[in-house]
């Protein structure tokens, strides 16, 4: 008897999911807090404007969990609707296969190439003059975060700049605070590595070595003195223990390390722990020394599909993605920040509108994030090798940089 | 007449021959899905696997040869040098210390001692444990902020340190301990019903010889539990090949590279680099160096058994 009323609810969603015109299924790894509430507004739009229904196919786990599940899938001949993927080099071989939904009507009838800021965010999505994703949002990687707290504590003003935080950090020692915190996985020593040579080095040596793959370069004196920072920054983090990034940002946010060097994803753990931007904790993007921030972030994929309809259903989504109510309501919900430089962000905090500030400013601050330039693999390789050199004191920064040198030689 | 006798012994052949294949036949019908299983799976994706070693795949098999590259940049790569000596050190370690630990406490619960069954559950319940939560469990033991470092700190030795998992050189001692902990429960308990089957007269005619009895045990008792030891090293040798998840668990390869598997080096190259054919070859260096093992070995037991 207990059964019927259940029985009853199961007819009526399966009456409810026949009356929409059809369903697509949507895989992504976006499952802590902030992020399912981000994925909510996207599926309220979807359907809100299409009729369609959006089945949610999230991933527990990282990128590195999710992407080989997902990338089975498609290779297994069961493709899902849409998916979340980072762009580009990582679909580079599955759009060469012919796997992945041409939406180059789509993008063309909507004027991406005029919205879409930086430029660069389609280029990603861009192999032979054809574009196969849209891109949904901006993650940089290039931030310092600051607990006001703890230089308070040092004695010490809070910096504005990576010299001067190197400069505080004997104090914040010696008030017993970790000057560095930085959590112990591969990818988090690659990205400190990349925002200090990016810092150090300049921009033009980081663009020879990322983008041109340039071996002299990377053995050369500006790289030299990025490798010594680093080296230097390696004293700083040594008793940093931790595993997760979100662990070493909650140093920071008890104060009881003075800075992390981490993505724009960070503000979302201080925000739920109710500090505020400026008063509690600071930001400085690109160290505070270059305003440079790269363009990495999360695009969506559409999976060729011999069903006519879904592709219909896929090339919808790619249009109501875009849109400019979903690009705000979406990345106010994720703060990350929106692709269209066009809409208006008002309501962002300090830190996010400083963010904006630096794309809004143009080509000068904006770089092609490492998932654009480098392979997966050699990616890879440079991430094996940081988190050796960040464990292992006794190894010489020209140690490194000959080995890195090596990597980026290979690079293709 | 040769014809004839030809016939004849032909005939008495056909006459045992074709039974064979079609004797116990609803046996060989139940054990053909094995038999595939085994021919598809293990020999045809490992011969699979060797071939694709030689290509340059990326995120698809595909076949574009690159001859012994893969390989060359393998024997190149620093952490899949780290992750062998890593392995040679646990094989090694493990192999030892398991067998003695527990063959020593085997011997010891043999000796009728009071409360045996409730030892005996004591320390074969770490098996229980999936190597996952057991990772777990000793990553948080050896954890110097709520572990072993900070109870002996609270009982007044403020200046212990016992940190191995956070020290590069250490570390892969941390990962034998909890491999250790983990599977000597169940080696002790193969010795034990070994020491068990040991016939009674054995041990009284060793006191009547006054032989001691640790003397009694090497020379006497542990030559007799020859198949008994077999059996453990294969066990003990299978545990130390499926340490992955225990690295995963409790370190995951950190602190830098310094706890690395090759096991892991594979997963990492396939999956998370999208580098199929590094894989591979790391794959295929693994199976060469367990047939390294497992050759001589092979060849010493038969070898042996015929002459016997």
């Amino acid at each position: 008897m207990k059964l019927t009323p259940s029985l009853l609810a199961l007819t009526a969603a399966l009456g409810a999911t026949a009356a929409t015109a059809g369903e697509l299924e949507v895989t992504h790894w976006w499952t802590s807090g902030g992020e399912a509430a981000a994925v909510k507004t996207l599926a309220e739009a979807y359907e809100a404007k299409t009729g369609n229904g959006w089945v949610d196919g999230a991933i527990a786990g990282s990128g590195g969990t999710a992407r080989p599940i997902i990338i089975s899938r498609i290779l297994g001949g069961d493709p899902m609707g849409a998916t979340q993927m980072t762009h580009g080099r990582q679909a580079e071989e599955l759009i060469e296969a012919g796997m992945m939904l041409d939406i180059t009507d789509v993008a063309e009838a909507n004027g991406w190439t005029d919205v879409i800021n930086p430029p660069a965010l389609l280029e990603g999505c861009t192999v032979d003059g054809r574009i196969y994703c849209a891109p949904l949002n901006i993650h940089s990687a290039q931030w310092l975060w600051l607990s006001h707290k703890a230089f308070e504590d040092a004695g010490v003003a809070v910096p504005t700049n990576w010299s001067e935080f190197v400069a505080a950090a004997p104090a914040l020692k010696e008030a017993g605070k970790q000057p560095l915190a930085l959590g112990q996985q591969p990818w988090q020593s690659n990205l400190a590595f990349g925002t200090i040579s990016l810092a150090v080095a300049g921009l033009d040596a980081w663009k020879a070595v990322n983008i041109d793959k340039n071996a002299e370069v990377a053995a050369g004196p500006d790289y030299a003195a990025a490798f010594e920072a680093v080296a230097n920054a390696r004293e700083m983090a040594a008793g940093s223990n931790v595993q997760d990034w979100n662990q070493a940002t909650n140093m920071v946010i008890t104060d009881a390390a003075g800075g992390q060097i981490m993505g724009d994803w960070a503000q979302g753990e201080f925000a739920m722990a109710g500090e505020v931007a400026g008063e509690d904790y600071s930001c400085l993007p690109g160290l505070g020394v270059n305003a440079v921030l790269d363009t990495g972030g999360d695009a969506i994929y559409f999976p060729v599909n011999d069903d006519p309809e879904v592709t219909a259903m896929q090339k919808e989504l790619a249009e109501v993605l875009l849109s400019p109510e979903v690009q705000v309501a979406f990345n106010l919900a994720k703060g990350s920040l929106p692709v269209r430089g066009d809409i208006d962000m008002s309501t962002a905090n300090a830190c996010m509108q400083k963010g904006l500030e630096i794309l809004a400013g143009g080509a000068d601050g904006i770089l092609p994030s490492g998932d654009m330039s480098l392979t997966a693999d050699t990616t890879g390789q440079v991430e094996d090798l940081m988190a050796e050199f960040w464990a292992d004191s006794s190894m010489s920064a020209a140690d490194a940089q000959a080995r890195f040198a090596e990597i980026i030689a290979d690079a293709d | 007449m040769t014809i004839v006798e030809s016939d004849g012994i032909d005939l008495a052949r056909a006459e045992r021959k074709p039974r064979r294949p079609f004797r116990n036949i609803s046996a060989k019908i139940a054990s053909l899905p094995m038999v595939l299983t085994a021919l598809v799976v293990f020999v045809g994706c490992t011969v699979w696997t060797v071939i694709y070693s030689f290509t340059d795949s990326k995120l698809l098999p595909r076949l574009s040869w690159e001859g012994l590259g893969q390989y060359e940049r393998l024997w190149g790569t620093r952490r899949w040098l780290v992750s062998l000596e890593n392995l040679a050190i646990y094989g090694i370690c493990s192999m030892v210390l398991i067998l003695l630990i527990g063959f020593t406490l085997a011997a010891l619960l043999d000796r009728k001692i009071r409360f045996e069954g409730a030892f005996r559950t004591v320390f074969l319940y770490p098996f229980a444990l999936s190597f996952i939560v057991t990772g777990l469990a000793w990553q948080w033991i050896l954890n110097p902020d709520f572990g072993i470092q900070a109870s002996i700190r609270a009982m007044g030795w403020e200046s212990f340190v016992f940190d191995p998992l956070n020290s590069p050189d250490l570390v892969i001692f941390g990962i034998l301990i909890a491999g250790i902990w983990q599977g000597s429960g169940l080696i002790m308990v193969i010795m034990l019903a070994g020491l068990r089957g040991i016939d009674e007269d054995i041990w009284k005619a060793a006191r009547v010889d006054g032989i001691g009895t640790v003397k009694t045990y090497v020379k006497v008792i542990i030559p007799m539990m020859r198949p008994v030891f077999v059996t453990a090293l294969v066990l003990i040798a299978a545990g130390i090949i499926k340490v992955y998840d225990l690295v995963v668990a409790q370190t995951a390869g950190g602190p830098g590279i310094s706890s690395q598997m090759p096991a892991l080096y594979v997963m990492d190259a396939m999956f998370k680099n999208q580098n199929l054919a590094q894989g591979f070859a790391a794959s295929t260096m693994m199976l060469v160096s367990v047939l390294i093992v497992l050759i001589p070995w092979a060849y010493l037991e038969f070898a042996g058994k015929k002459r016997g």
